[in-house]
C-alpha cells in the first residue's frame, strides 16, 4: 500500500470494458470468446452444495432461468459500462421494465410515468399493470414539477424514458431524480435510446436503468434483449416504503435483501423472485449475440451520431418537411439539457413531419427502398415507421395526442450506411409522397 | 441484527438465520472503510450450518450507530465488548484487511477468549501512502476510485463475479461510499497507519490461526502475509493465483471453502 506509483486508477475504461469486462478466458479453457453455455442447469458438486446455492450462501448456477455465465458475462459487462453495481439481463426490453416495476411495486402501489414513451411501454403501465394492482399517474416530461405534483404516498418510483419515444423530449433527470430522492423513491430511466455510450444515467441521479438491448447495444437487429441496471446508491431502509426490500423474505429463509446485500439488492430481488417466478430469462445464444455488440458499441454510436446529424440538416432544408425534432436541432426546447446529458452525440432518433399529412407519410413510408420499414429502432441500417399506424396504433386518439403524436409524423431511426445513399433514398419517399395518389395506384 | 455495545447501536448481519445463543459464535471484522456486507459469501454458509454469525458493522459504518474508532487497539477493545454484549464467552473471529489487524489484537488482548482467527488479506502492519491517506481524510472520492483499483485483483478489473450479474469493482466503491469517505476510510486508514503492535500481538498468539492470501493483492502483499503468519506458532497459510485483496469477493468459493475446513475442524459446531 506504500507504493508511490500510480496515483490516478488504473481501472479499465469504456472501450476495453466493451470488449473485456465480465470475462476472464484463462477460466473458460483459454477460449478468447465468450463460451455460449446452451445448457439448461449445472451440476451439484454434492447435497450440501446444492443447498449452499438455492439458500444464497454461494454464488453460482442453478438453472439458465435464473443465471447463465454466458449471460451473466452480459450483466457485468453493461454493469459495468453504466457504472452500476450490478445488472439482469432478461429476453426483452418490456421483460426488463416489467420485471423492474415487480420487484419494486405490490398490489396498491402507485408510479409516476413520463407520458412519451415507448407505445408498448405506455400500454404496460396504462392498461396491464393496474391488473395487477399498481396505478401510474402520466406526466409530461417537460413538465418537471408535474412529477413532484403526481408523487402520493403510496408511491414508490419515477420511471420515464431520457429522450421520449418518439418525440425526442427529453426529461431533466437531474432535477427529477432529486424529485424522487426527496421523497424517498428511486428514479428508473429507460435509456435504450442513449446506450452508455451517450449517457450513464447512474451518473445523473436514476437508481434504475433499463434497457432494450435489442437496439443500439446489441445494434444488428438480430436478437432481442432486455437488461435490468441497479445504480446501488439507493438507500432502501431510508423509510417504510419497500418492505419486500427490507423485511424478511419468506421466500428464501427469511432473507432481508437489503440488509444481505446493501447495493446489489434490487438485482438480488429481480433474480431470485422475479426470475423464479416470471421467468423472463435471455437465452445464451442472444446473449452472446448482444455481446458481439457491444464489444463495437462506440464505434458504431459514434457513425450513428454523426449521421444522424446529416440527416437533421438534409430534412431542414428540405421541402417535403414541415418540422424535424432532434435535440442536436438549435431550436429544439431541450437542446440546452441534451448538450448537458448527452455530450458524446445527441443519438440518432429523428422525427420529422412530412407535408401533405398521413397519405403524404404512407407515401414516403411506401416508397423508400433502403431505409426498412419495421418496428424496430436501433438497427446499424436505417429504419423508418409511421407511429400513429403503427408502434402507438393501439392508442386512441386522446391517448396519442397526450403522447405528443401526429399524424404526419416518421420516426426515423438513422443507420450507419453512406450518408448519400440515405438521402438519396429520401429523395425518392418525398418524391412519390408529393404525388400520393398516383403512387399509391401504381 | 441490532443490539447495544457501550451504549452505541450495532448493526450485525446474522447470515439470514436468527441469532441463536446456543450455537458456537463466528464473528467477521471488516476492512478499512467498508460494511459487513462483504462478508455474504461466508456468512450465511456458516449461519445455515450450525453456527450463530455476527458480521459486523464497525462504529460509524454501514448500518452501525455511533463514530468509528481511532485506534486498532479501540477496535480490538470494541470487538471484545461485542462477545460480551450478545452473552457468550467465546469466539472464533475472522477478519479482512483492516480487520486482520484488528482481529490479531483482540485475539493477543484476549487469549482465552478467542477460540480460532481466521486472517484474509492480512499483514502484521498497513503503512498507508501519504497521498492515499489525505485523500481520504479530505473527504475525496479518488480515494475509494484508488482503493477499488489496488484492491481488486483480475477477476476485479475483468469481472467474473461468483454471483451472476454483479460486477466487483462498483459494488466495492458503493460499499466503500455507504457514509462520509472521511469518516469511515479517513479514520480507518490512520488508525491502519499509526498501529505498530501487529507483529508482537501475533508472537503472543497460541489459537488455530489460518491466513488466507492472494498473489495479485497490491495492499498486503503476499511477503507481508507470511511475515505475520510465520510468528504465530502452527499458523496455516493459503495462497490463491490470480486474486486480489479481495478475495473473499473474487474468490469467495474458494475462500468459504478453506475456512469451512479450518473452522469446522478447530472450532467445530456440535461442540
Amino acid at each position: 500500500m506504500s507504493d508511490k506509483k500510480g496515483m490516478d486508477p488504473k481501472t479499465y475504461k469504456f472501450d476495453t470494458l466493451s470488449l473485456h469486462a465480465g470475462y476472464q478466458p484463462h477460466k473458460n479453457a483459454g477460449s478468447r470468446q465468450v463460451p455460449i453455455y446452451q445448457t439448461t442447469s449445472y451440476l451439484f458438486d454434492d447435497v450440501d452444495h446444492a443447498a449452499a446455492l438455492f439458500n444464497l450462501e454461494r454464488g453460482g448456477h442453478i438453472y439458465s432461468r435464473i443465471s447463465n455465465p454466458t449471460v451473466a458475462v452480459l450483466e457485468e459487462r453493461v454493469a459495468s459500462l453504466e457504472g452500476g453495481t450490478a445488472a439482469l439481463a432478461t429476453s426483452s426490453g418490456m421483460s426488463a421494465i416489467f420485471l423492474a416495476v415487480m420487484t419494486l411495486c405490490e398490489a396498491g402501489d402507485h408510479l409516476v410515468v413520463s407520458s412519451q414513451l415507448y407505445g408498448g411501454t405506455v400500454n404496460l403501465f396504462r392498461l396491464t399493470l393496474p391488473k395487477f394492482g399498481i396505478k401510474t399517474t402520466f406526466v409530461k416530461p417537460r413538465d418537471t414539477e408535474g412529477f413532484k405534483k403526481a408523487i402520493q404516498k403510496n408511491t414508490k418510483g419515477i420511471f420515464g424514458e431520457l429522450v421520449g419515444n418518439p418525440g425526442n423530449e427529453i426529461m431533466n433527470m437531474p432535477e427529477v431524480a432529486k424529485i424522487a430522492h426527496d421523497a424517498g423513491i428511486p428514479l428508473m430511466v429507460d435509456a435504450t435510446y442513449q446506450t452508455p455510450y451517450l449517457c450513464k444515467p447512474i451518473e445523473h441521479g436514476a437508481d434504475i436503468v433499463v434497457h432494450s438491448l435489442t437496439k443500439w447495444m446489441a445494434g444488428h437487429g438480430s436478437s432481442m434483449a432486455g437488461i435490468i441496471v441497479e445504480g446501488g446508491k439507493f438507500d432502501w431502509m431510508q423509510n417504510d416504503k419497500f418492505p419486500t426490500m427490507t423485511q424478511p423474505y419468506e421466500g428464501y429463509h427469511g432473507l432481508s435483501f437489503a440488509e444481505e446485500f446493501g447495493p446489489t439488492a434490487f438485482t438480488m430481488k429481480a433474480r431470485a423472485e422475479g426470475m423464479r417466478d416470471f421467468g423472463p430469462c435471455l437465452s445464451p445464444q442472444n446473449a452472446w449475440n448482444v455481446l458481439q455488440g457491444i464489444e463495437t458499441l462506440s464505434v458504431r454510436m459514434k457513425k450513428h451520431c454523426e449521421n444522424a446529424e446529416k440527416m437533421v440538416e438534409y430534412l431542414l432544408g428540405h421541402e417535403s418537411v414541415a418540422w424535424v425534432s432532434h435535440p442536436s436541432v438549435p431550436d429544439h426546447p431541450d437542446h440546452d439539457l441534451a448538450s448537458k446529458l448527452l455530450p458524446n452525440g445527441k443519438g440518432s432518433m429523428i422525427a420529422f413531419g412530412i407535408k401533405g399529412g398521413k397519405a403524404a407519410g404512407e407515401a414516403f413510408i411506401n416508397n423508400v427502398k433502403l431505409a426498412s420499414h419495421l418496428a424496430n429502432v436501433g438497427d446499424t441500417r436505417t429504419l423508418v415507421i409511421h407511429p400513429a399506424s403503427a408502434t402507438h396504433s393501439q392508442m386512441d386518439e386522446a391517448t396519442l395526442k397526450f403522447a405528443g403524436l401526429s399524424h404526419d409524423m416518421i420516426r426515423l431511426s438513422v443507420g450507419i450506411e453512406d450518408i448519400d445513399d440515405i438521402k438519396n433514398d429520401f429523395e425518392n419517399g418525398f418524391r412519390a409522397a408529393r404525388k400520393p395518389r398516383l403512387v399509391s395506384n401504381q | 441484527m441490532k443490539f447495544q455495545v457501550n451504549n452505541n447501536e450495532v448493526y450485525a448481519s446474522t447470515g439470514g438465520r436468527p441469532f441463536d445463543k446456543n450455537k458456537p459464535l463466528i464473528i467477521f471484522v471488516h476492512g478499512s472503510g467498508l460494511t459487513h456486507m462483504t462478508w455474504v459469501l461466508q456468512t450465511r454458509y456458516f449461519a445455515f450450518h450450525g453456527y450463530s454469525v455476527l458480521a459486523l458493522d464497525m462504529p460509524g459504518h454501514g448500518l452501525s450507530g455511533g463514530k468509528s474508532l481511532k485506534s486498532i487497539e479501540d477496535m480490538a477493545d470494541w470487538v471484545s465488548d461485542v462477545i460480551d454484549a450478545v452473552g457468550y464467552k467465546e469466539a472464533s473471529l475472522v477478519g479482512h484487511s483492516q480487520g486482520c489487524l484488528v482481529t490479531v489484537e483482540c485475539t493477543a488482548r484476549n487469549p482465552d477468549k478467542i477460540k480460532t482467527l481466521s486472517l484474509m488479506g492480512g499483514a502484521g502492519a498497513i503503512p498507508m501512502n501519504p497521498e492515499l491517506l489525505s485523500l481520504a481524510e479530505n473527504n475525496n472520492p479518488k480515494a475509494v476510485e484508488l482503493m477499488m483499483d489496488w484492491a481488486h485483483g483480475p477477476a476485479g478489473h475483468f469481472g467474473g463475479h461468483p454471483v451472476p450479474g454483479l460486477y466487483h469493482i462498483n459494488t466495492g466503491s458503493m460499499l466503500a461510499k455507504t457514509r462520509t469517505i472521511k469518516n469511515t476510510l479517513g479514520v480507518d486508514f490512520r488508525a491502519c497507519d499509526n498501529y505498530k503492535n501487529g507483529f508482537e500481538a501475533a508472537k503472543q498468539i497460541k489459537i488455530p490461526t489460518l491466513s488466507i492470501l492472494a498473489t495479485d493483492d497490491k495492499m498486503c502483499p503476499v511477503k507481508e502475509g507470511k511475515k505475520l503468519a510465520n510468528l504465530i506458532e502452527g499458523s496455516q497459510i493459503d495462497i490463491i493465483d490470480n486474486c486480489g485483496h479481495m478475495m473473499l469477493l473474487e474468490e469467495a468459493d474458494r475462500v468459504l471453502n478453506v475456512l469451512k475446513k479450518f473452522i469446522t475442524t478447530n472450532y467445530p459446531a456440535n461442540k
